[in-house]
């Protein structure tokens, strides 16, 4: 009764025309050129405040460069564990997209979000495993591929 | 004056690293989980073969904080635990050189959702 094969009749097919003429009409233009200056300034923002991290560590904390750059690492996963937890970065993320989620602060996020959410089934495969959600599958490639590039490189050191 | 040009340094390069990233989620409609994953591999081989090194050191935070620096971060210490006790460095340095970022995810998330109770969603 219901081919979903048959071409619409030539009525019907002007109607669905003026259809989707009125969809184009009235959605909003490409938000394509907004999103990308949203996740450039708030992404370069957020790897600004690392490198203002990592001077603090080295002038005034006396650290090693390697040292300052776990302490800038350190205090953004805190900063964003705490947004997360006070709600205010998930609005960061709806208005900056990747500018949110690709510096260290997504992968913070990432792991905080799922983990209070799903704390009340249990500490253990609540918050414990849901932990790992994101966190997993990123440490499960991103390892793996060190562990090719690490026996690559004892094999034919370059 | 030093400080502002590595400011300024680490605001473009880590800009840029996050505008490609929205690229990807406007264009190919990858979901972030996928985007994350890509990002961290893409940074342990472009490290691998040492085109990473040379943007880490000229951009500072601008290209260790986005995720490909953790990536480059796991085969600078593959490399290093190779060079110091062989082969079996392959395993130990990824790992061991972003132990700190790992577990300070570990410890402030489990603590943040602890301490805070989820909000509906609006």
């Amino acid at each position: 009764m219901f081919d979903k094969n048959a071409k619409p009749s030539p009525a019907r097919q002007q109607q669905l025309d003026r259809y989707s003429q009125l969809v184009d009409r009235l959605s909003p233009k490409s938000p394509m050129l907004q999103g990308l200056l949203r996740a450039f300034w708030v992404g370069g923002a957020i790897c600004c405040l690392g490198q203002i991290f990592i001077e603090i560590g080295l002038s005034w904390l006396n650290m090693t460069s390697t040292a300052a750059s776990t302490f800038a690492s350190t205090m953004l996963v805190f900063l964003t564990a705490l947004l997360t937890g006070i709600g205010v970065f998930d609005k960061i993320g709806q208005y900056a997209g990747a500018g949110a989620f690709v510096p260290i602060s997504g992968f913070a996020n990432a792991m905080v979000s799922p983990a209070m959410e799903f704390r009340r089934e249990g500490m253990v495969l609540g918050l414990g495993a849901k932990l790992f959600t994101i966190a997993g599958p990123v440490l499960v490639w991103g390892t793996s591929a060190s562990v090719v590039v690490g026996i690559l490189y004892a094999l034919f050191p370059w | 004056m030093n400080i502002a040009v590595n400011l300024l340094k680490a605001f473009l390069v880590g800009g840029a690293i996050c505008t490609i990233g929205e690229l990807l989620v406007l264009k190919t409609k990858l979901t972030p989980a996928r985007i994350l994953v890509g990002y961290i591999v893409a940074g342990v081989f472009l490290s691998a073969i040492g085109l990473y090194g040379p943007l880490a050191q000229f951009a500072g935070a601008g290209a260790s904080v986005p995720l490909t620096g953790f990536g480059h971060a796991l085969t600078t210490g593959v490399k290093r635990a190779v060079q110091e006790i062989g082969f079996m460095g392959a395993f130990t340095g990824g790992l061991t050189n972003t132990a700190a970022g790992i577990a300070a995810a570990v410890f402030f998330g489990s603590v943040t959702a602890l301490v805070f109770k989820p909000r509906p969603k609006e």
